[in-house]
Order: C-alpha cells, then sequence, then structure tokens
C-alpha cells in the first residue's frame, strides 16, 4: 500500500511537468500580453519595454518556463498585471470555489445516490421512468440555461434568493449555484449509480444476504452500495477537478469570484502568471483527487489489493 | 416510508436554503435612513492596474480616482467644460511658460496639506520611466521629458526640467513646445496631485489609495468589492450628496442589471447590449442614455502599400458611403449610438469643436455612389475587405458583420466584405502594434479630456500614440501645430476643424457613430447622471 502510493506520487511529476509546460506554450503562443494592458492604444515603448523586464517577457520562453517552475517550488507563483501576488489572488478565489465544489459534490453524493438507489431497485416502475425522463432532460439542458433560469425565477421573480452572490460567498448563497453546477454530473451520477445496483442486486452475495435474512437496510448499505459505488466514486472524484475549473460558467452566471472567474480574466489579459497558476493547482486536485479514488477502492471493496 | 424520510429531508435542505440566504441578504444602507448618510451600491470591473493616477487608463480605475481625487481642473459633469478647482490662477503669457497658484486650504483625506510639491512630485513620478506608469506620455509636452522617459536607453533625469515650485502655492510649468489648451487638459486623473505617504510607503498607499477628493476608502478587497465612504473633511463646493458608495465588482454586466431588478444593486452603469430591448420597460425613466465622448471608427493600414497608393482615398470614402448608419444604430444599439458626421463628438459641444454634419456626403449611404467611387479608385484591394476586430467585448462582432453586411448590400457582392475576429483584446492590441493588419479594422476612441484637439492629434498626427495606422499628412501635421500655437480658443478650434478637414477630405478613418453611455439605478436613488466620459457622477447622487 505504502509503496504504491510512493509511485503514484512519482508518476504525478512528469504529468505535473508535462502539462505546466504545455499551459505555459499556450498561453504564450497567443501574442503579446503588453499590448492589451495600455487600452485602445499603443503602449509608448519605452514603458512597453520595461513592463516587459519586469515580468520577465523579455526571455527565450524555455527560460521563462525554467524561472517560473523554480519560482513556484519556491511557493512564489509571480504577480499579476494589477500588481496583485497571484497566491493572494489564489488565497480569495480557491475557498470560495472549494466551498462551490463541496456544496456541488454534496449535492451529487446525497441526491444522486439516493435517486440511483431508489430507481435502481424499482426498475421499470413509474418513479423509475419519472427520474430517467427528469435526468435525460436536465443532462439535455446546458448549464447556463439552467442557471439564468433559476436565478431569474427564483432571484427576481419570486425573491427567494439573491441573484447574485456577495464577495463573502458563504454556504448559504452557493447553494442554489452549487445545485445549478452540480445538474449534470448529478444526472449521470444517478444513471451510473441505478445501473449499478440494477445489476449487483441480482448477484451472488446479495441474494446469501437476502437468504441470511438480513434486514433489508443492512443488505442494500453494506452488501449493494458498497460493491455498487466504485463507477460511481470514480465519477465523482474525476468530477471534483472539472467542478472546480470548470465552474467558469456558473461563476459568471451568479458573480461568484472563484477559480474559474480568476481564470477568465487572466486569459483575456493574457497574463501568463495567473493562468499557468491556477492551472498549475488545478492539475495538482485532478492528480490527488485520482490517487484518492483509487486508494477509495481498496475500502469499497476488499478484494482490491494495492502492490 | 424510506419515501416519507426523504420527502423531509429534501424539505428540510430547501429550508435551510432560504434561511441561509436571506441571512446572507445584503447589509449595505447604513441604515441611518437620512439621505445624506445613506450608501449606495453601485456595479463595478475589476481595475486592470494598479490604482495610481498615472497609471489608470481605463474607466474602472478611472471612475474611483474621480472620487478620490480633485485636481487643478475639473471638468462639467453636464457640459465637460474644465473649470478650476484647486487652481486658483494658471498664467501664460506665451502658451508655453505656465504659472500655477493653487487654492489655499486643501488637505488629503489623512490630514497633509495640498502645496505646490504635491503636484510636481506627482507629476514627475508619473513621467518617470522607472516607475512603469502607462499614462507616462501625457507628462510629453513638459520640458525634460525625454530625459525621465526616453523612448530608447536609460533615463538620465528623474525629475522634469520643466516643473519648479516657487513656494507652498506656486509652481511653474514649462512646455517643449506652444500648447495653449496645456490648462484644460489639467483636469485628467494622471495630473492629480499625491501624498507624501504615497512615495512613503507605496504598496500600503496602494492597497488603500489616499486622495484629496470627496470621498475616502474605507475599505478594499481587490477583485470584489471597494467601500468609499463621504469624506467629512473636504473642503470643496462638490461635497458628496450621500453617505458612500459600495462598488462591487461584476464579473458579467448581466448580472449585475439582474441584481438591480432584483433590487439587491442601486445603480448600473453598463446596460448590457441583451437588455437594451426590455430595458425601458424594467426601468421606465430610471435608464439613462445620455452621449459620451467615445468615437467609433474603422482605420486602415496606411503602412499596407495597398491601402496608400494614390487613389485609394475614393475606394476608402466609398466604403464609407457604403455603411447605412442609421440602420446599424437603430438595429443594433438600438439608438445607444448615434450616427457620426464628424471626426469628434457631441459632447464638446459647438464652441469646443464639434461640427456636426463636417464629414458631408461622405458619411451618407448611397449606393450606387459607393460603387462608382471604389470603381474610380481602383476597386477593392484583393477584391475583398477584411475587417479586423475582437470579440470578446463590447459586441464589436456584431456591428462588424451589420458593417460588412450593409457594403454587400451597397456593392451587390457577397463577398466584397467579411469580418476578422481575433479572440482577445490582448491578442488584437499585439496584431495592431506589430503593424500586422492586412485590411481595415476596428478603432474607438474615449477622450481623455473634452477638448477637440484629444480627438485629432493622439490619432491622426504623424506618429501619435494612438495612430495605429500610421496615417501621416503633413498639411494635417501643420495645422495642428498651428492650432496648438494659437492662443485665442475661438481661433484654435477653427483651426482644429481645418485640420479635421484633411482627414475628412483623405477619409484617414471612417466615423460610424458616437456611443452614449448608459445606466439604470433603483428607486432609492435620485440626481443620477452620466458625466461626458460616461461615468457616473456619484457626489450628486440622492439617496432615499
Amino acid at each position: 500500500m505504502g509503496r504504491y502510493v510512493v509511485r503514484r506520487l512519482l508518476q504525478m511529476i512528469p504529468v505535473f511537468i508535462g502539462a505546466t509546460l504545455l499551459i505555459f506554450l499556450m498561453v504564450n503562443v497567443m501574442g503579446d500580453p503588453i499590448a492589451g494592458l495600455c487600452g485602445d492604444r499603443q503602449c509608448d515603448p519605452a514603458t512597453a519595454a520595461q513592463l516587459e523586464k519586469e515580468f520577465g517577457l523579455d526571455k527565450p520562453v524555455w527560460q521563462q518556463y525554467l524561472t517560473y517552475m523554480g519560482n513556484v517550488f519556491t511557493g512564489d507563483f509571480g504577480t499579476a498585471f494589477n500588481g496583485q501576488e497571484v497566491t493572494e489572488l489564489m488565497a480569495s478565489a480557491f475557498p470560495v470555489t472549494i466551498r462551490l465544489t463541496i456544496v456541488a459534490i454534496l449535492f451529487e453524493i446525497v441526491i444522486g445516490i439516493t435517486l440511483g438507489v431508489i430507481t435502481g431497485l424499482r426498475r421499470g416502475r413509474p418513479v423509475d421512468t419519472a427520474v430517467l425522463l427528469v435526468t435525460l432532460v436536465v443532462i439535455s439542458v446546458p448549464t447556463f440555461v439552467t442557471g439564468l433560469l433559476l436565478q431569474l425565477l427564483l432571484g427576481v421573480e419570486w425573491d427567494w434568493i439573491d441573484p447574485s452572490v456577495s464577495a463573502d460567498a458563504t454556504f448559504g448563497e452557493l447553494i442554489v449555484p452549487g445545485l445549478v453546477l452540480a445538474s449534470v454530473s448529478l444526472a449521470y451520477v444517478t444513471r451510473l449509480t441505478r445501473t449499478s445496483i440494477a445489476e449487483n442486486k441480482r448477484s451472488d452475495y446479495v441474494r446469501t444476504a437476502v437468504a441470511k435474512g438480513l434486514p433489508q437496510h443492512r443488505v442494500i448499505t453494506r452488501h449493494l452500495l458498497r460493491n455498487s459505488l466504485i463507477p460511481v466514486v470514480t465519477f465523482i472524484g474525476t468530477d471534483i477537478g472539472a467542478l472546480m475549473g470548470g465552474a467558469i460558467v456558473t461563476e459568471r452566471i451568479f458573480n461568484i469570484h472563484g477559480v474559474g472567474y480568476q481564470l477568465y480574466q487572466g486569459i483575456l489579459r493574457q497574463n501568463t502568471q495567473t493562468v499557468v497558476g491556477f492551472v498549475t493547482v488545478l492539475v495538482l486536485v485532478f492528480l490527488v483527487a485520482n490517487l484518492l479514488v483509487d486508494l477509495l477502492y481498496a475500502v469499497l471493496d476488499p478484494r482490491i489489493r494495492y502492490a | 416510508m424510506r419515501g416519507a424520510t426523504h420527502a423531509k429531508w429534501a424539505a428540510c435542505a430547501a429550508a435551510v436554503a432560504l434561511a441561509a440566504t436571506a441571512c446572507g441578504g445584503d447589509d449595505d444602507g447604513g441604515g441611518t435612513g437620512g439621505d445624506s448618510g445613506a450608501v449606495l451600491s453601485s456595479s463595478w470591473g475589476d481595475p486592470q492596474n494598479p490604482l495610481e493616477p498615472a497609471n489608470t487608463n481605463e474607466v474602472q480605475g478611472g471612475k474611483v480616482l474621480d472620487m478620490i481625487f480633485r485636481g487643478l481642473k475639473r471638468y462639467d459633469p453636464e457640459t465637460g467644460e474644465a473649470n478650476d478647482m484647486l487652481a486658483e490662477k494658471i498664467d501664460t503669457t506665451d502658451s508655453q511658460n505656465f504659472t500655477i497658484t493653487i487654492k489655499d486650504g486643501w488637505t488629503f483625506s489623512n490630514g497633509e496639506k495640498v502645496t505646490a510639491k504635491s503636484f510636481v512630485d506627482a507629476w514627475n513620478y508619473g513621467a518617470s520611466l522607472k516607475n512603469n506608469q502607462k499614462n507616462a506620455y501625457f507628462f510629453g509636452y513638459i520640458e525634460g521629458y525625454d530625459k525621465t522617459h526616453p523612448a530608447e536607453g536609460k533615463q538620465t533625469a528623474d525629475t522634469l526640467s520643466g516643473l519648479k515650485v516657487v513656494d507652498d502655492r506656486t509652481f511653474t510649468v514649462k512646455l517643449n513646445q506652444k500648447f495653449s489648451s496645456f490648462p484644460e487638459t489639467l483636469g485628467y486623473a494622471a495630473f492629480a496631485p499625491l501624498p507624501q505617504s504615497f512615495f512613503d510607503d507605496h504598496d500600503a498607499w496602494l492597497s488603500k489609495p489616499v486622495g484629496n477628493g470627496p470621498y475616502t476608502i474605507d475599505s478594499y478587497a481587490k477583485g470584489s468589492q471597494m467601500s468609499l465612504r463621504a469624506w467629512d473633511g473636504y473642503p470643496g463646493e462638490d461635497k458628496a450628496q450621500n453617505g458612500g458608495v459600495d462598488l462591487k465588482v461584476y464579473t458579467d454586466n448581466n448580472t449585475a442589471y439582474t441584481d438591480l431588478l432584483a433590487g439587491n444593486l442601486d445603480l448600473v452603469d453598463d446596460v448590457p447590449a441583451a437588455q437594451l430591448q426590455n430595458v425601458q420597460a424594467d426601468l421606465g425613466d430610471r435608464y439613462l442614455n445620455t452621449p459620451a465622448g467615445i468615437i467609433q471608427t474603422i482605420a486602415f493600414p496606411f503602412y499596407d502599400d495597398n491601402w496608400n497608393k494614390p487613389g485609394m482615398e475614393k475606394v476608402r470614402t466609398g466604403l464609407s458611403r457604403a455603411i447605412n448608419r442609421e440602420q446599424i444604430t437603430e438595429t443594433i444599439f438600438q439608438k445607444t449610438r448615434t450616427p457620426a458626421t464628424d471626426w469628434t463628438s457631441p459632447v464638446l459641444g459647438e464652441e469646443g469643436g464639434f461640427k456636426e454634419g463636417l464629414c458631408g456626403d461622405a458619411c451618407e449611404y448611397d449606393a450606387e455612389e459607393a460603387r462608382r467611387l471604389i470603381e474610380e479608385g481602383g476597386g477593392l484591394p484583393g477584391g475583398q475587405v477584411k475587417i479586423t476586430t475582437n470579440t470578446d467585448t463590447g459586441s464589436h462582432k456584431e456591428w462588424v458583420d451589420a458593417v460588412c453586411n450593409s457594403i454587400n448590400n451597397a456593392l451587390d457582392n457577397e463577398r466584397a466584405c467579411v469580418a476578422n475576429p481575433v479572440g482577445t483584446f490582448a491578442d488584437f492590441r499585439s496584431q495592431i502594434t506589430d503593424l500586422k493588419m492586412s485590411g481595415p479594422f476596428r478603432a474607438g476612441w474615449q477622450m481623455d479630456y473634452p477638448l477637440i484637439q484629444n480627438f485629432l492629434q493622439p490619432l491622426y498626427y504623424t506618429n501619435a500614440s494612438s495612430n495605429d495606422g500610421k496615417w501621416s499628412n503633413k498639411e494635417f501635421d501643420d495645422l495642428v501645430d498651428q492650432a496648438n500655437a494659437e492662443t485665442d480658443t475661438a481661433k484654435a478650434v477653427a483651426t482644429f476643424q481645418q485640420a479635421e478637414e484633411v482627414v475628412r477630405d483623405n477619409m484617414a478613418a471612417i466615423p460610424l457613430w458616437y456611443q452614449n453611455g448608459s445606466a439604470g439605478y433603483s428607486e432609492r436613488l435620485s440626481d443620477v447622471k452620466l458625466n461626458p466620459f460616461s461615468v457616473p457622477v456619484y457626489n450628486e447622487i440622492k439617496v432615499g
């Protein structure tokens, strides 16, 4: 187990370096970021040259990358164009997005798995058909439509919530945005769980458990659910990274100043430091989440061993 | 049984959601109830650059500077006229040497006195190359600028030789050329005075700027909100009529507009294009649509021989005549733009140099004439024009498509004009800076100060800072020099208009339309208006 974790951690290094290098090159290909800084007029050449030097943009790209990576290992992610340290931007953006992701994941787990279990156990019944239909609708409607619609209905028409999230972005305010963000994944979790449950319901160990006379809730939670959750856990695990990086649409609609917003600003302003910094952290989140998912397998199914 | 527990759970979640959001509701407003103490909230965008007077070149940062700083002059929110603010008098006999006396009794909000030194230090800071100030070129007229801000190489001086402090309230400015309207430029934010604390602890100042305007910054959470409060000790006449302003950063102006409708926000100063159709029904007379000093044009790459050879002025004029401005401003912009008939802006007023119809026939839609002119001029280079624009801001792609459509219809050729979209503004700008434009491209100009000079010189003078098309014309340059040297304002304006006629005869750029500022506000507010820069006049807004 320990050796497995170490091996996995070592594997992360090349993935990490490759991903950051790719992002670095991609942002650099987009052209001269200084040009956009002076608004609809040309920066005077002297100031532009000075700014380039300050941000290290006058050096060849490979050298920029090496300096950048060197700094990253000392915890220095550089400076954004508005004079803020990128670490400062991260400190303000990540907690918000993490809260939003937690809300979304909770929705996925609680509602998604519950609905999945119910429909899986009652396949073909009206409940099952209804939920299948609803999830189909949720999957096919784009997030921004759901988001804008909920915002307009709950926020403006019925006045149940504030249409925008304040700077504090508390858990309470994030419930509706979290639901919107989770909606599509939630539908997938429901369907995945449903299929998995339906499949395992007829397996030998479930039949044995029932024959032993175990109460039904015990059969479901200890035997059926545990084994059926493996594909679901895989999905939710990879979804953590996807939700954090992909929250941009939801964050825009509900005015959440999280990772998506900062990334969007960074790309618009071609701010290499911001984009690469945030993506670097997101890559790490992805890698760690994947590792955790793999380790969870053993908990769910003791037959799985790591070496 | 199990179903029931689930239902209960869902009900609980909903209740929690409601309760929590209700708690997390807005807590601004001060709650004092009185009008002058109440705080209003307004939409804001994250400023692109650090908030320093000489480093702020976009509207969002400029908004704040306008609230926390007062300079020598201030542009009248209604007429745009430059009136004395801190300046007691600005004397000159030759339009080149100025003696500036500032009024007594002004202080910064930290108690420091505003003296002649506050101005001289601030200007020296702004002009010095090592401080990377993006508005440094504003000090380019002052003698010694080439030493503190050389175009190449190291700077040889830290201070401008043209600036001298005489005493506490007087300083002199020597320009490197005659520039009669120099005093009128001094209302621009870059010329604001700075307190000593700016130089002593720069980082601390940046995290919470201190100025001498009607508002002070109470708190500033970068990227999310800035709270400004009325400064009781403000010595000026234009005291804040409200208790303060909370500027809230919005990720999207659509969300800001929704918040306004839901009653969570008091003022939106940028109504999203998508909402223009509903805005009258939503807000009625709480919607403002007033002219601003912004003109949209199409510029040409004069560095490309195809666009600079003899006869091309006819092609350019022909293109101008192929654009149906009336129709586009009505259908796409819902009349928030006015078809342009000159190269300045109506906010200048007739005395300031705006001349309706100066463009004449050349800006009028006439498909037949357009075809004839383009043919006479030798046709479109390569048989097609590509209009380049960025697509990430300001619904530019939509109107460029409409312009192309209009040209195609007029020329009766489906392929005469196509849009050439560029993803980001930064990329668009870097292509322009690298002289990579192969055809016409969108150009917009938002004035720095309400002067006809500002609409012509930076854009069309040889090698000027915003002459992106690299147009060069000796006659135009001479007329501008002449106008700048003219001490009589009326004569100067007339000479500038002559220069503008040169722009017209060569069609150096196609004027499209003047842009309005738009704003919407809640029922709590009154006396809301936009100044000629399309920024709300915050200090005059009354709450309650």
